[in-house]
């Protein structure tokens, strides 16, 4: 899997996290740019982008994720990939 | 099982407003644990609002007599405690006081109960505790007391024994289901540390659904029927071909599984629950099993209506259920035979069908997992209402013998009594405002705590009847409960009656002795009231038929003057000593 294919995958799991399809996503992308991206948020969205590609974060990824692109980094460690 | 993005969406479309209210309060952080619970009741279209104090204010909440929990005007809080937190403060205790720790945690959670009791009309969901494999001592823990394994598991057998104390509280067995999904599935550890949630992403569903049974139940959604098939369902084989002797029960090879079925089918018609037989089968050659073979563990008395004849199930499930006058929605049909379950669940959509195993080894367990049978109440007074059933049947025979439906009414023979609540009958009073769905008015749900405190207030009539005939007693059938308004005039808040002595005059007789009963107390005029619910329609226009005036929509009321009353075939005998 490509980087550009995990970031289109989470992009659309970001989407229905928060019910918006027109919300652009890049890797740059951080909590704040999003309304409603709150801890809570964050811990479901965790959990929709480890069952989507079956993974499993460490509860330190968890709190260290500064943007989307530290997670899709973690994301291909995980995939074995990086 | 729904996931948890189902539940999430579910719950953030339902709408608000209107449902059971109720509370959660957790010594952990319950916001994905409530928002699991209000999708998963309105995906079962059951409307119900949700607070949810903030993290561990379990102490905060319910000694301030006015926080948000009490104005909130909860019907029902939900006091989960975590076995990980607890956990954590067994740890931090010195080592001679952990010991006494299940006692004291449970005069600490008999305290909350109690504070509840005093300042919210509340009922109480109790979930037990889950285990933590402590393993301080090895194995060696189960035998010493000062372990966390020692404690958690006598602090589950407290819990149980006080429960069972009170009416006011309903468990939950979180217990079982972790040893059902595993300890690994329903813990996630960096959710723990992250959000101080206990329950995985993945375990919240079946959590959800199990105390959203409770609440189900809570508001009279129960089952009280289990229809059973019978070849390759109750027995192996096929009892028109193999014959007695043919077909497979007993404790030998795959008959034992289906014994075992039949064990736990008797356990349920022991607990209440309604057994009927539809099969496609000759009369005779299917009750043989049930009379003769040595082996069967159900026989004919355990079966209230045994129907078995070449008649499309679909009919056949519908005359057992007007037989029994229950609602379709608290059935459930139990075949083998995928095609005759399809085609009962598109002819009769309420009715619950099994999706059963191809496999009879997994019958069993896979009925245990789907919990068809949650109930509220439990008084084990009402537990076998077979015979009743069956003199209903034997009624309905000797009903078509006369000329007149007075003549029929008479030659039953019926007597019937009308009397204040009695302490021991809360129980079973309880227990029909909390079951009956159909003829019931108001469809006001009491505990038997409730039920108590009316029976000695000053401001409430009560009357329980009971209605026996020559054929048999039906025990107590029906429950009216007055509220004074003023001093001349009374409310109907309840009155709820049996369906199974609809129209022999028991209406009647109701209405004659609350009128008695309210002019020997001095009142001028009754006043009434119909709700209506999916279910109650047979009763919409009950008040007018009996003269009342509607004064507003579903309001009724009538000058006690104005009744006359009605002619009836049912002998009074209240005044005599209750047997």
């Amino acid at each position: 899997m490509t980087r550009e294919d995990i970031l289109e995958q989470v992009t659309q799991i970001i989407r229905d996290e928060f019910e918006d399809d027109e919300l652009e996503v890049s890797e740059e992308t951080t909590a704040a740019d999003v309304e409603d991206w709150d801890s809570l948020a964050h811990i479901s969205l965790i959990h929709e982008v480890e069952r989507n590609f079956d993974i499993k974060f460490t509860m330190g990824e968890i709190q260290d994720f500064r943007n989307v692109g530290e997670m899709i980094d973690s994301i291909e460690v995980h995939l074995g990939q990086a | 099982m729904y996931t948890f993005h189902e539940l999430k969406k579910a719950a953030k479309h339902s709408e608000a407003g209107n449902g059971m209210r109720i509370a959660v309060l957790g010594n952990c952080a319950t916001q994905f644990f409530s928002l699991a619970i209000k999708g998963y009741a309105a995906l079962e279209n059951i409307p119900v609002e949700i607070f949810d104090a903030d993290y561990n204010q379990i102490d905060a909440q319910l000694i301030d007599t006015s926080s948000e929990v009490y104005e909130f005007k909860p019907e029902c809080i939900i006091l989960y405690i975590a076995t990980e937190k607890i956990y954590e403060e067994f740890l931090d205790l010195p080592l001679s006081q952990r010991s006494a720790f299940a006692d004291d945690m449970i005069a600490k959670i008999e305290n909350y109960w109690n504070m509840i009791a005093a300042n919210a009309h509340s009922r109480i969901i109790q979930p037990n505790f889950t285990e933590i494999e402590d393993k301080a001592l090895g194995q060696y823990s189960c035998k010493v007391d000062s372990t966390f394994t020692y404690q958690i598991r006598k602090l589950n057998f407290l819990l149980q024994e006080k429960a069972s104390q009170r009416s006011d509280v309903y468990p939950v067995d979180l217990l079982a289901l972790q040893i059902r999904l595993g300890e690994h599935f329903f813990f996630d550890g960096s959710l723990y540390y992250n959000a101080k949630m206990t329950v995985s992403m993945d375990a919240l569903p079946y959590v959800a659904g199990a105390v959203v049974d409770v609440i189900k139940a809570m508001s009279g959604r129960i089952k009280k029927c289990i229809i059973c098939d019978l070849d390759n369902t109750l027995w192996g084989g096929i009892i028109g071909d193999d014959g007695m002797g043919g077909i497979e029960i007993g404790e030998l090879g795959r008959g034992h599984a289906f014994t075992d079925l039949q064990r736990y089918l008797k356990q349920l018609k022991e607990c209440g629950i309604i057994l009927a037989v539809c099969s496609k089968n000759n009369e005779d050659t299917a009750k043989e099993p049930f009379e003769k073979h040595e082996e069967m563990v159900l026989r004919l008395s355990d079966i209230s209506v045994f129907v078995a004849n070449w008649d499309d199930k679909a009919s056949n499930i519908k005359l057992i259920q007007e037989t029994l006058n229950i609602g379709m929605d608290s059935i459930v049909f139990l075949d083998d035979n995928p095609f005759e379950r399809n085609l009962i669940r598109q002819m009769i959509p309420e009715i619950e069908v099994p999706e059963l195993p191809e496999d009879p080894a997994l019958y069993l367990e896979y009925l245990q997992e789907m919990n068809y049978f949650e109930t509220a109440s439990f008084t084990g007074v009402s537990s076998d209402r077979t015979s009743q059933y069956q003199a209903e049947f034997e009624r309905k025979q000797a009903q078509k013998s006369f000329e007149s439906i007075d003549d029929y009414l008479k030659s039953l023979e019926m007597k019937g009594s009308a009397r204040p609540f009695e302490e021991v009958r809360f129980a079973r009073i309880a227990q029909l405002t909390q079951r009956s769905n159909q003829f019931n008015l108001r469809t006001v749900r009491y505990t038997e705590d409730e039920i108590a405190k009316i029976a000695s207030d000053d401001d409430h009539l009560t009357l329980y009847y009971t209605l026996e005939d020559k054929f048999g007693d039906h025990g107590l059938v029906s429950v009216v409960i007055m509220k004074k308004e003023s001093d001349t005039t009374l409310f109907v808040d309840t009155w709820l009656m049996s369906c199974r002595v609809l129209k022999r005059g028991m209406e009647e007789f109701i209405v004659n002795k609350i009128f008695e009963t309210a002019r020997k107390n001095g009142f001028e005029k009754i006043t009434a009231e119909y709700i209506p619910t999916a279910k109650n329609a047979m009763v919409k226009d009950i008040y007018r038929s009996f003269g009342f005036t509607e004064t507003s929509e579903n309001k009724y009321e009538i000058r006690i003057s104005d009744y006359k009353p009605q002619e009836v075939f049912i002998k009074d005998v209240s005044d005599e000593s209750d047997t």
